[in-house]
């Protein structure tokens, strides 16, 4: 094993250990399959005291109450949808990671394609400016500008 | 681009270099105005909009702080304008806007319901004895399912129902007078007018 190999393995390993100091110590469920459940919402489910901590990891008391609801809701045979819809009508969209597309979402959805193409759009229009540009034409008002973009025509 | 336009290159260059610059401005003055909202207390970027407003009120019934053999319900109010005021002795917060609670139930026209929220009823008491009661009634809410049925977040938070039984109102931290006064006062007394209310 490479010194590198090594220190990545022990990064791995150390990311790994990291689950075992999980917050949550109510008793797992006895069903692997409801295990499970509890703790893909709990992870979806964002804790509205901390903010930017889902309530799987979030050791407020609010967080730990959020989760014994989402516990008792999950033994009582409700459904992912369930917990969902119970926790949107207290607290809003803000308390799923993934909001749904709304009217007052939709913007924070789109922008990641909006600024893509904005990005885009710019870069085609820089390069066409600069093909258009006759060669030996790129220094328009100060030559070092041209000379510090490396450009071996300057 | 012809050779002989020399000077217009020039021209449409320096006017380039400003857009990255005009753009930066336009940054700064967002981030600006976003700054000042939130240093004078306009925007608060932990405030979470409760969807609860103008849908019903959660029922509750649970055991008075005072007296935990008597039950404290919301439905006892129903038909009446009435506050919920969400606290605990644990809550900094809730201490600096008891002053305010007090003033509000001096007033009177209101009932102010208390909500102690996981909270030791004898640390209650004696805080309720330091400070003063501005409560009609306080129901103790031992293991917060009451809190989360109303969306509740954090104390203190402050509701306003209407006698429709409707959330009109909610107000997240301490409550100042003059909050009361912008945010309650006036919706208490369209209320108070409005013949929606009455049987």
């Amino acid at each position: 094993m490479t010194p590198a190999a090594r220190t990545a393995a022990a990064g791995v390993l150390l990311l790994l250990a990291l689950r075992a100091f999980a917050i949550d110590e109510a008793p797992a469920f006895a069903d692997e399959a409801r295990q499970a459940r509890y703790e893909a919402l709990t992870q979806e489910l964002r804790c509205v005291v901390c903010q930017s901590n889902s309530i799987a990891d979030s050791n407020a008391t609010m967080a730990a109450d959020l989760r014994r609801q989402v516990r008792e809701m999950i033994a009582a045979g409700k459904t992912d949808d369930d917990v969902r819809d119970f926790m949107v009508a207290r607290y809003g969209d803000f308390v799923l990671y993934k909001p749904p597309v709304t009217g007052r979402t939709y913007l924070l959805w789109a922008s990641p394609v909006l600024l893509l193409l904005v990005g885009l759009g710019s870069a085609l229009y820089v390069i066409r400016q600069r093909a258009a540009r006759p060669l030996g034409a790129e220094t328009d008002d100060d030559a070092p500008v041209a000379a510090q973009d490396g450009d071996p025509r300057a | 681009m012809a050779p002989e336009s020399g000077p217009v290159p020039v021209a449409t260059g320096r006017a380039r270099a400003l857009v990255p610059a005009l753009l930066f401005a336009v940054l700064l003055v967002v981030c600006g105005i976003t700054l000042y909202k939130i240093s004078n207390r306009q925007l608060d970027l932990h405030e979470i909009k409760s969807p609860l407003i103008g849908r019903p009120a959660p029922a509750f019934s649970l055991p008075s702080v005072a007296d935990p053999t008597v039950t404290v319900s919301n439905a006892t109010f129903a038909g009446r304008t009435y506050v919920l005021n969400v606290w605990g002795t644990w809550c900094a917060e809730c201490r600096a806007e008891h002053g305010a609670l007090l003033q509000i139930a001096r007033r009177g026209g209101v009932a102010v319901l208390g909500l102690d929220w996981k909270d030791d009823r004898s640390a209650a008491i004696r805080y309720l004895a330091e400070l003063g009661d501005p409560y009609t009634a306080i129901a103790a809410d031992d293991d917060g399912r009451v809190a989360i049925d109303w969306g509740v977040y954090g104390a203190p938070e402050t509701f306003l129902v209407g006698p429709d039984g409707l959330i009109k109102h909610k107000h997240v931290g301490a409550l100042s007078m003059s909050d009361w006064d912008k945010e309650f006062a006036p919706k208490i007394a369209a209320l108070a007018k409005s013949p929606g209310g009455a049987p």
